[in-house]
């Protein structure tokens, strides 16, 4: 089979421009512009299974908000931005905050340390505005990018939203594969969650339609790097 | 039975086995002296199926109505309306039917200890088939209780012939803990036992019931259908027995046809109709089916309108639907116990011999088939060994002992151990299990005070409140149903070609989920009977069209009961393939395929591996013939690859079947074996069951499915319920994601643990690799051959049949990301 030398043949450092912004998709799940100095991750849903917990009596394991912070401190150990922004839904709910570990909170403050970190307000953490470090703000502007945690119907050129979760899933001989995955139509982007128990909502949902009316590209994230793939090959759920 | 002692009755179906268990009961019911009102539940009935419950229950009646005996019979299932289920607590009848599921809420209930106050007999039908699953454990530890709450209890199981009754007698009595002293009483407090005592005394005698045989009648009329015609090296649908088994069908009353999976009953069932000339009422039946479908097979099979009735192993357990006078079964049997109780399904009286035929599809199954025969001569059996109590099933009863009433953990820790299945259970396994309960079992003490149960200044353990003894009666039972969707046919759009109407069709039946995400529009499928067009999904439902006639299934398989060949059986045609003076037996297309391999290359021995290595096409291959079962082999091909891979000799996929594995390459293999002598020994170590098996279970659908049924077991994970919000695909979407954290970060969990027991038996039947590969040490047998062998024409046929596994996610997405390319490229 010839996919071996098509895999290498293919693999470069994933890029997209927006805006006139130069985009590094990066295989954890955020988003780098080298320009800016910037590292943009969405949807951490930090507290979530403690969240459970509180509210349902299921007893998810409690280690997501480390497992989601570990993979956070990678990624920012291999860039060192100079600004992180989490691009909203950070905590599951108001109270997540309350509930966390101290050794993960020391690991948040540990990450903020010596860079702007921005938390952007999103449906579940609204009401979180102070108490874990960093600056709160609705929306952000960068360069020619506009960022906020939920898509808008008639966004302008270079928003980068979250949200949505989107996922995208490719079935072939018998087996599917179902990855998170940015996705864009060149005018704006939406960002895969990265929290370690955020699920995933498929790109062919209805509810991402009217956003790109005109069709899109799902980058998703492999095993071993970011796949484009495009809206034909995806599949529905 | 009359002296109260408990007993396990074995017998062939037939034997009426049932009735005999009621027997002691009815006629103490019936000595006892007149009373104005309820004096409590006297007899309990235990059936694995609620129809089953509920067929005896009739039958009983009608003899209490003949002899006008004042005993009141009630069968208690899911379906039995609540208030009826109120009453029977406050005013129970004399005799109660129900299944493990609803025994496991009744002791869960407040009211337990009143309702079985009096209890005198328990009656457990069908135990052998109860006891291979979870819920035999399930009923194993509602037995304790039971016994427990009623000491003078009699219990009776009902059983086919096993190869082990034992094991079954042991189930039926409380067990004494191993380290039990003989004077002592039957369960001894953890304080006694921790002071040691019994030791000297030697290892007592586990405790058992009486046991009564009754032997079977005449010896069944077995037969392997010849058709004269040459079978194929591989393939399962028979298709050349076709006319045989129809001019069977005309010249019996009602005929069960038996197959392995639901893609060969579908087959199967085609292929019967695509030749009913005469219009024989011939019928479908297995378990994806709509239940009202079902429903009415099995009606017009109890009333005789059927001549043939094309089954999986739904139809395996006893209720007598009708006068069936002749099994067929189709493919490989399996197993011997398995066989003979589906020989046993054809006329259900004693004197007079069962008539079964065995139909080869293949030419390996044809040895199959003939040491079944043999097996079956020789009436030997091969039950499975009795199972070690599951974590996750002790999870959920330990809550529900929670919900009866406040219990003390010395106290319960003895009634578990005083359950066959968890005789040998911990004392330190038991609080980890509290403890999970409790708060879920983690390192990170992070819901303390949300707790579950909670343990008293008494030291008494009772349930947090009424919404948690709420989720756990919406969660009883240990059947987890795969996540399904239904499959409906959907109407033709006209107004636009190609596309279709999204409603209005009817529901043909149900999809495990797994199956329906690896199809795309246009791809094509058998089921219902019909070779149907897959449209699309939406929320809930598959759409589907009816294929053009003449269509073939383009999709091979979609998930089923796939039974692996039992190690028994496997043993008996590893032998006769050894022995070249057995071969006189078998037809002559099979000593002749025999002969040609041991010239070609050589033959597989009784014990060793047989390994050989070839060119074809541009690719490198290796077989090998460890005679496992598929289960075993799919998960050696996972093993072998990584270490293929590993090695550099790039894998890219492989097949498995019952008797062997098919692996290719793109390096020659045959070369680097010929460099290192030990690399084919270093490649089948043991060891690979270690680091290896550790990385791929990180990411095997089939332990991530194994662990999120222990989950909904253990109560982890919610059972979701119709009109519920969350919809199975978001369950099975998180479970998945709770088992990656989870595995990283508390590797040793209870449930992980739960899940790797499983998967030891399960669908990695890892324990039965271990065996092999323990087995074969220094006894591989290499062959270097410059082309494919006649052995291992048989696997490699299996390839494009069945799934290729191996294939990589990023292989995947790769060739997704190359059509964009493409497109781009114009």
């Amino acid at each position: 089979m010839a996919l071996g030398a098509r895999l290498e043949k293919t693999t470069k450092a994933p890029g997209l421009t927006l805006a006139g912004e130069h985009l590094t998709l990066d295989l954890c799940g955020g988003l780098w512009l080298a320009a800016h100095g910037t590292l943009i991750v969405s949807d951490l849903h930090l507290e979530k299974g403690s969240a459970f917990a509180a509210r349902s009596g299921q007893f998810l394991p409690p280690y997501d908000t480390r497992e989601t912070l570990a993979c956070l401190h990678e990624v920012v150990a291999r860039l060192d931005p100079a600004r992180v922004v989490a691009l909203g839904d950070s905590f599951h709910d108001a109270r997540g905050p309350d509930r966390m570990e101290p050794g993960d909170r020391a690991m948040v403050a540990a990450l903020q340390e010596g860079r702007d970190w921005v938390w952007i307000a999103g449906n579940h953490d609204h009401a979180v505005t102070e108490g874990v470090g960093g600056r709160y703000a609705e929306i952000l502007t960068l360069g020619g990018l506009t960022l906020r945690h939920e898509p808008t119907p008639d966004a302008v050129d270079g928003e980068v939203s979250g949200h949505l979760h989107p996922c995208g899933k490719v079935a072939m001989r018998g087996r599917a594969v179902r990855r998170r995955c940015f996705v864009t139509d060149g005018r704006r982007l939406i960002m895969p969650a990265f929290g370690a128990y955020a699920g995933g909502l498929n790109v062919r949902n209805p509810v991402f339609e009217p956003l790109f009316p005109a069709g899109f590209t799902a980058h998703l994230l492999g095993d071993g790097r970011v796949f484009a793939i495009g809206k034909s090959m995806l599949a529905k759920d | 039975m009359r002296a109260g002692r408990s007993a396990l009755l074995v017998a062939p179906t037939g034997a009426g086995k049932t009735l005999a268990g009621f027997l002691p009961s009815l006629t103490a019911l019936a000595e006892r002296p007149p009373a104005k009102k309820s004096r409590g539940l006297h007899t309990l009935y235990i059936s694995p199926l609620k129809a089953l419950a509920v067929d005896i229950a009739r039958n009983l009646e009608a003899p209490i109505a003949e002899m006008g005996l004042s005993i009141s019979v009630e069968t208690r299932t899911g379906d039995t309306p609540s208030h009826k289920r109120t009453r029977q607590v406050e005013r129970p009848p004399d005799i109660l039917l129900t299944t493990p599921e609803q025994l496991a809420l009744l002791i869960a209930h407040r009211e337990a200890s009143e309702l079985f106050s009096n209890l005198s007999c328990v009656v457990l039908d069908e135990l052998h088939a109860l006891v291979t699953s979870k819920r035999g454990d399930l009923l194993s530890l509602a037995l304790a209780r039971v016994h427990r709450l009623s000491p003078g209890l009699t219990a009776i199981g009902l059983s086919a012939t096993v190869r082990e009754p034992d094991d079954l007698r042991r189930y039926l009595v409380p067990q004494r803990h191993a380290s039990a002293d003989e004077r002592g009483s039957p369960t001894l407090s953890l304080q006694e036992r921790e002071h040691g005592g019994a030791d000297e005394a030697g290892v007592p005698e586990p405790p058992m019931a009486d046991l009564v045989v009754v032997r079977g009648g005449a010896a069944p009329d077995l037969h392997m259908l010849d058709t004269g015609l040459t079978l194929p090296l591989a393939g399962h649908t028979a298709w050349q027995a076709m006319p045989a088994i129809y001019d069977l069908i005309g010249r019996h009353r009602t005929v069960l046809v038996f197959v392995n999976t639901r893609l060969q009953a579908e087959y199967t069932f085609q292929e019967l109709w695509r030749i009913n000339e005469e219009s024989y009422p011939i019928a479908l039946h297995h378990g994806s089916l709509d239940a009202t479908q079902r429903r009415r097979v099995e009606a017009a099979m109890a009333a005789g309108q059927l001549r043939a009735i094309v089954c999986t192993a739904t139809l395996d357990l006893g209720i007598d639907w009708g006068d069936v006078d002749l099994v067929v079964n189709i493919g490989a049997p399996k197993g011997a116990s398995r066989i003979m109780q589906r020989i046993g399904r054809a006329n259900h009286r004693m004197d007079e011999p069962s008539k079964a035929y065995l139909v080869p599809a293949n030419r390996f199954e044809i040895l199959e088939c003939q040491a079944a025969l043999d097996a079956v001569e020789a009436a030997a059996q091969d039950t499975p060994d009795a199972r070690l109590g599951a974590p996750d099933v002790l999870a959920q009863h330990i809550l529900g002992m929670a919900c009866a009433d406040a219990f003390d953990p010395l106290r319960l820790y003895d009634e578990i151990v005083s359950a066959a299945p968890y005789a040998t259970l911990s004392w330190e396994d038991f609080e980890a299990v509290v403890d999970y309960v409790a708060t879920g079992g983690y390192a990170l003490r992070a819901y303390e005070r949300f707790a579950k149960i909670l343990r008293g200044p008494d030291g008494l353990w009772r349930v947090r409140d009424a919404r948690t003894a709420q989720q756990y009666r919406m969660n009883v039972g240990t059947i987890v149903e795969s996540a399904k969707v239904k499959v409906r046919l959907a109407r033709a759009n006209r107004a636009r070609p190609g596309a279709v109407l999204p409603r209005g069709g009817r529901v043909l039946g149900e999809i495990e989920e797994d199956f329906a995400d690896t199809l795309t529009p246009g791809d094509t499928f058998l089921f219902a009977g019909e070779v149907l067009r897959f449209e699309g999904l939406t929320e809930d439902e598959a759409l589907a069209t009816r294929a053009g006639p003449g269509t073939d299934p383009a999709i091979p398989s979609y998930a089923g009961a796939k039974f692996p060949i039992s190690t028994f059986l496997a043993a008996r045609v590893r032998a006769m393939i050894a022995d070249p003076f057995e071969w006189d037996r078998l037809p002559k297309q099979v000593s002749d395929y025999l002969v040609q391999q041991r010239t070609r290359s050589v033959l597989p021995g009784p014990t060793g591996l047989l390994v050989e290595t070839f060119p074809r096409s541009g690719r490198y291959y290796l077989t090998a013939f460890p005679f496992e079962g598929r289960l075993a082999h799919q998960t050696l091909g996972m093993l072998l690859t990584r270490r293929l891979e590993r090695a550099r000799m790039r894998p890219l996929g492989f097949a498995a079947n019952d008797y062997g594995i098919a692996i290719w390459m793109t390096r020659d293999l045959s070369a680097r074996i010929a460099t290192g002598s030990d690399f084919l020994e270093a490649l089948f170590a043991e060891d690979m069951l270690g680091d290896d098996l550790e990385a791929w279970l990180d990411e095997s659908a089939m332990m991530k499915r194994t662990f999120r049924q222990c989950a909904v077991i253990a109560g982890l994970i919610e059972r979701r319920y119709p009109g519920q919000a969350k919809t199975g695909r978001q369950v099975t979407m998180s479970t998945d994601l709770v088992y990656d954290v989870l595995r990283k970060h508390q590797p040793d969990h209870l449930l992980l643990r739960a899940a790797r027991q499983d998967a030891a038996t399960g669908l990695l039947d890892v324990k039965r690799l271990g065996v092999m590969l323990r087995r074969i040490q220094g006894r591989i047998v290499h062959k270097a051959l410059d082309r494919v062998s006649p052995l291992s024409v048989s696997v490699m046929l299996e390839i494009g049949r069945e799934k290729v596994y191996g294939e990589g996610a990023d292989e995947i997405l790769a060739e997704a990301e190359a059509q964009l390319l493409e497109e781009a490229l114009g």
